[in-house]
């Protein structure tokens, strides 16, 4: 089965891009400098519409998580992390863990990740993995 | 709104609740509802204002043959029953309608003539939480709870024993799905649903449905029940993706709701005799004790522990068994509701010696909305 993948929007659109392009584009406000996700082309702290798009470092900490031990039928037959990551710049963002064990003791809270893409079809979804040094 | 302005004067639950494969979702709204004109004694030509979730208003008005001039779909989850309440309560007051019908109905368990789980791959969250292998809400509303628990230097015991004292509750009501005592080790020994969440840490899946009625409290007194008076009401929402919230150890919206509630009623927590807190999982009761003030960030757990929610405690909480043991049939709200005013009728299963006042406390989604009722059975 094939996996659940989203479909951008006009104001997401460049988030999927960068995506594919090995980039975490997130976006922050020009007035209060607040960095925000989801994507939206206005800042939900101001409101003001000055607003622009830059590659964020990927970098972030395992912030809450679930480890799944019914997986949907896209998502394979082994348990699996559903988590939250804190992002260095301030927001949360879900996402899997990967690279290393689906197990309550590889995964504890707090420990550093780092963005890495996986590709599905035309889409590339942001993964975080145990950050390496 | 005014206190004590606007009261319940009609309320039940389905004849059946559990399992219930001959009937449909629309059915078991008007199941609910046809019991509760009874309660009240009324016909539903005396209707005229509808408001329910899961279904349309104007399918539940068209089904039962009522002819209203107020309508409320409000929908934002398993408390859009408390929502329906307040703006009733509002709706009665501002003269828009003088008798408003509020119906809950799921075949949550049958799924008959029930949709489905579907999410818009293009929408917020079919974007940035669906692809990650979210399903139902047991692998959404949990995930903040990792977070909580090491905050506050808790375990999973902590969230076991929620539902160890609910089921001690359930046990005493008749209609409880699940009455048999269970232990800490029961609870920690059940399958694994997705980590920290075990079965009996996860509300049940039923069938059922619930309906209230509403009037202004000057006419409440003509009706055959004893009235079951609105002292005050709060609502708000936060986010419609759990991975957004703004504090992962508190809801947003649950401290909004809940203080509006309480600035409404104009009374303190040491007033309350009874609380219902919606408990689809073990933490929401942890987070509702919290958020609603009745203890510190971190020490619920230590609260329910020492027996202070349970049979012969100071504050009796989710005196039905809950969402984890009476029942659950999708959005649980309405049943909260029910207890609510059966303890303030004085007649409920496990009733409450001597309650004035009931809180109940509503959450919608996984912490997206929320919805708080304070009711008072003195006019």
């Amino acid at each position: 089965m094939d996996r659940a993948l989203p479909t951008p929007t006009p104001e997401t659109q460049h988030f999927w891009d960068g995506c594919k392009a090995g980039e975490l584009r997130l976006q922050r406000c020009t007035e209060c400098s607040k960095t925000y996700f989801p994507p939206r082309p206005f800042c939900p702290g101001c409101g003001s519409r000055a607003v622009e798009v830059y590659a964020a470092s990927g970098k972030g900490v395992l912030w809450s998580y679930v480890i799944n031990h019914r997986p949907r039928p896209d998502m394979g037959k082994d348990p699996h992390s559903i988590a939250v990551v804190k992002l260095q710049e301030g927001p949360t963002m879900m996402t899997n863990i990967v690279g290393c064990p689906q197990t309550p003791e590889a995964l504890q809270l707090d420990m550093p990740v780092e963005v890495v893409f996986e590709t599905f079809g035309e889409t590339a979804l942001p993964l975080f993995q145990p950050a390496k040094g | 709104m005014k206190q004590k302005s606007v009261a319940v004067v009609g309320a039940a639950e389905t004849t059946k609740m559990g399992k219930i494969p001959d009937q449909s979702v629309i059915q078991l709204h008007a199941d609910a509802a046809l019991n509760a004109m009874a309660d009240a004694g009324l016909k539903p030509s005396d209707i005229d204002g509808v408001a329910t979730a899961g279904a349309s208003p104007v399918e539940l008005a068209h089904y039962l043959g009522i002819t209203p001039t107020y309508a409320d779909g409000t929908s934002v989850g398993g408390c859009s029953f408390m929502l329906h309440v307040r703006h009733a309560a509002a709706a009665i007051n501002e003269g828009l309608a003088k008798t408003i019908l509020i119906t809950h109905g799921e075949s949550g368990r049958s799924r008959v003539g029930a949709g489905g789980f579907g999410r818009n791959p293009a929408s917020l969250m079919g974007q940035f939480e669906m692809p990650y292998g979210v399903t139902s809400p047991p692998t959404m509303f949990t995930i903040p709870v990792l977070r909580y628990l090491k905050t506050y230097g808790l375990t999973e015991e902590d969230l076991a024993m929620v539902a160890v004292i609910q089921r001690e509750w359930a046990a005493k009501n008749p209609r409880a799905s699940f009455k048999d005592p269970i232990t800490v080790d029961d609870v920690l020994n059940s399958p694994m649903i997705a980590w920290p969440f075990r079965m009996l840490m996860c509300c049940l899946v039923t069938d059922g449905g619930g309906a209230l009625i509403l009037t202004s409290a000057d006419r409440a007194k003509d009706f055959p029940q004893k009235p079951v008076y609105i002292l005050g009401t709060g609502e708000s929402v936060e986010t419609p993706m759990v991975s957004q919230m703004e504090d992962f150890t508190s809801s947003k919206a649950f401290r909004v709701s809940g203080k509006k509630a309480f600035d409404e009623a104009g009374i303190k927590h040491s007033d309350v005799d009874h609380l219902m807190i919606y408990d689809a999982f073990a933490h929401l009761p942890l987070y509702g004790l919290e958020d609603l003030g009745f203890c510190k960030p971190g020490e619920a757990a230590a609260f329910i522990r020492e027996r202070n929610t349970a049979i012969g405690g100071k504050l009796p909480l989710n005196t039905n068994g809950g969402g984890l043991s009476y029942m659950h049939s999708g959005m649980y709200g309405m049943y909260a509701l029910q207890e609510s005013v059966r303890q303030m009728r004085g007649i409920a299963p496990a009733q409450v010696p001597g309650a004035k006042i009931s809180v109940c406390h509503g959450v919608g989604g996984m912490f997206a909305a929320s919805g708080t009722v304070i009711f008072s059975n003195e006019a």
